[in-house]
């Protein structure tokens, strides 16, 4: 209660103050919709916003997943030589670099309408801190702890699984936690072009002046967010808590 | 350099800072490559140890596995290793915490997990790079005399790396002091003291007599 009650108050004093600035019409309610706007189309439109939700909250969470797997795979391959790490990963960052929203319709092109080309880009916006958090993580193991494992002629396999991953976890954590957030925002710029989901929902809400809509699912797209970074912290919580400082009780 | 070590034998390494100390060690590990020498009849590989300046624990493992990391890595099955590890960290006066984590032991009690890892294998040369210098000096006493014991009761070879004067007498059957220059070698003595060393042994003048003579060889640099 402690923890969740002195960001609830901030929360409550925000709402009932824009509520009555619409009302007394201090901020015209077609700019911005009252509190009460927003819930009534949560309300009203429950059925169309629920499955674009879950369609979201889908494509979403599945680009999540293949960049989790591709950027560990990915800074794992990077890590393993100087010279592959010096050869690629200037193409990473360079990745990183193209707007998403400019390639979105080639995505279009290349996936077609629909769950494929959202997915594609909730992935594409979400590998890099993946892949730059991992690869700091496993090259920055503990010298003494190498030699202690060369000592006993451990090959770099069992290096990787029984000290350099084990050792980047508190980083890959870090590199999921920037993911999952850029993941969800991935996904609905995804939908603004592939069509479908709370992308489209904000994209057809605009186009109707449907202001209150488009916070509904604005809202909606925050939320999926935050469950996705709460999943993470859990994770975190439960794999660090008995040797990592960051999740130990402070 | 050349310096002859024999089996059984514990030997202090002294020198100022910067003269090769851990070099040497890590060359004798085969952690580092000779530059142009030559290690003769070096042990056979696994039956050497290490132990660092820390602890360096696996702080994702509990203090049995922990201990039982190299029998792990060496392939040895789960019973074996658990059941050795458990005999080691008794050794060391840590059987009662064998299911705690790094994190929430003291330093003296990590040095000792680290010990225990190291003796676990049952190496017959067992490499030290100044492992108790970040203790205080209550733990370190305590650990020193512990440590001799454990080289007594295994009959194995220590090679020892420190600046502490006081430690390389007390520890030592045999003391030696490098140049600054690299690879050289200023004095090389027995330690005239008795073998069982206890900490009475401190304020015994045989020991200061020693610890004279190494600090004398230290300072004509």
């Amino acid at each position: 209660m402690k923890k969740f009650l002195p960001p609830l108050i901030p929360l409550v004093v925000i709402t009932l103050a824009l509520e009555w600035m619409v009302r007394s019409a201090f901020v015209p309610g077609y700019l911005v919709p009252a509190p009460s706007a927003v819930i009534r189309a949560l309300f009203d439109s429950r059925d169309e916003l629920s499955a674009a939700m879950a369609k979201t909250s889908a494509a979403a969470v599945i680009g999540f997943a293949l960049s989790t797997f591709t950027g560990v795979a990915i800074a794992v391959l990077l890590s393993s030589s100087r010279a592959i790490q010096r050869s690629f990963y200037p193409y990473a960052v360079f990745f990183q670099t193209v707007p998403i929203i400019a390639i979105a319709p080639l995505l279009v092109i290349w996936f077609g309408y629909g769950m494929k080309t959202v997915i594609a880009s909730a992935f594409i916006v979400s590998i890099f801190p993946v892949i730059a958090n991992t690869l700091t993580g496993l090259l920055s193991t503990d010298p003494a702890l190498r030699d202690l494992f060369r000592l006993y002629g451990a090959s770099a396999g069992v290096t990787l699984v029984k000290l350099r991953f084990p050792a980047a976890l508190p980083q890959i954590l870090t590199g999921l936690r920037v993911a999952s957030g850029l993941a969800v925002i991935g996904a609905i710029v995804g939908e603004f072009i592939g069509g479908q989901g709370l992308g489209s929902v904000v994209d057809v809400a605009r186009t109707q002046q449907r202001v209150d809509k488009v916070f509904a699912a604005v809202l909606l797209a925050s939320l999926l967010g935050l469950a996705l970074f709460g999943v993470i912290n859990l994770i975190s919580a439960l794999t660090l808590r008995r040797w990592h400082a960051s999740e130990q009780a402070s | 350099m050349d310096l002859t070590i024999d089996a059984g034998e514990f030997l202090a390494v002294l020198g100022p800072s910067g003269c090769g100390k851990s070099t040497l060690l890590r060359m004798i590990a085969r952690l580092s490559v000779t530059n142009g020498g030559r290690i003769v009849a070096e042990p056979e590989q696994f039956q050497t140890a290490f132990v660092f300046q820390d602890a360096h624990l696996l702080p994702w493992r509990t203090v049995l596995d922990n201990a039982a990391l190299p029998l792990e890595l060496l392939g040895i099955g789960r019973e074996e290793r658990y059941s050795k590890a458990r005999a080691m960290l008794a050794q060391v006066g840590l059987a009662e915490a064998e299911s705690r984590y790094p994190a929430q032991l003291s330093g003296g009690m990590r040095m000792r997990v680290s010990l225990a890892r190291a003796l676990v294998t049952e190496p017959r040369l067992l490499l030290m790079d100044e492992p108790f210098a970040a203790l205080d000096e209550i733990t370190r006493f305590h650990l020193e005399v512990q440590l001799r014991d454990l080289w007594q009761r295994r009959g194995m070879t220590v090679i020892f790396v420190t600046h502490s004067i006081s430690e390389a007498a007390f520890l030592a059957n045999r003391a030696v002091v490098m140049t600054r220059r690299k690879g050289g070698i200023k004095l090389d003595r027995r330690m005239d003291l008795p073998a069982q060393r206890t900490n009475d042994l401190r304020s015994d003048p045989r020991l200061g007599h020693e610890m004279k003579v190494l600090m004398e060889a230290m300072e004509e640099e």
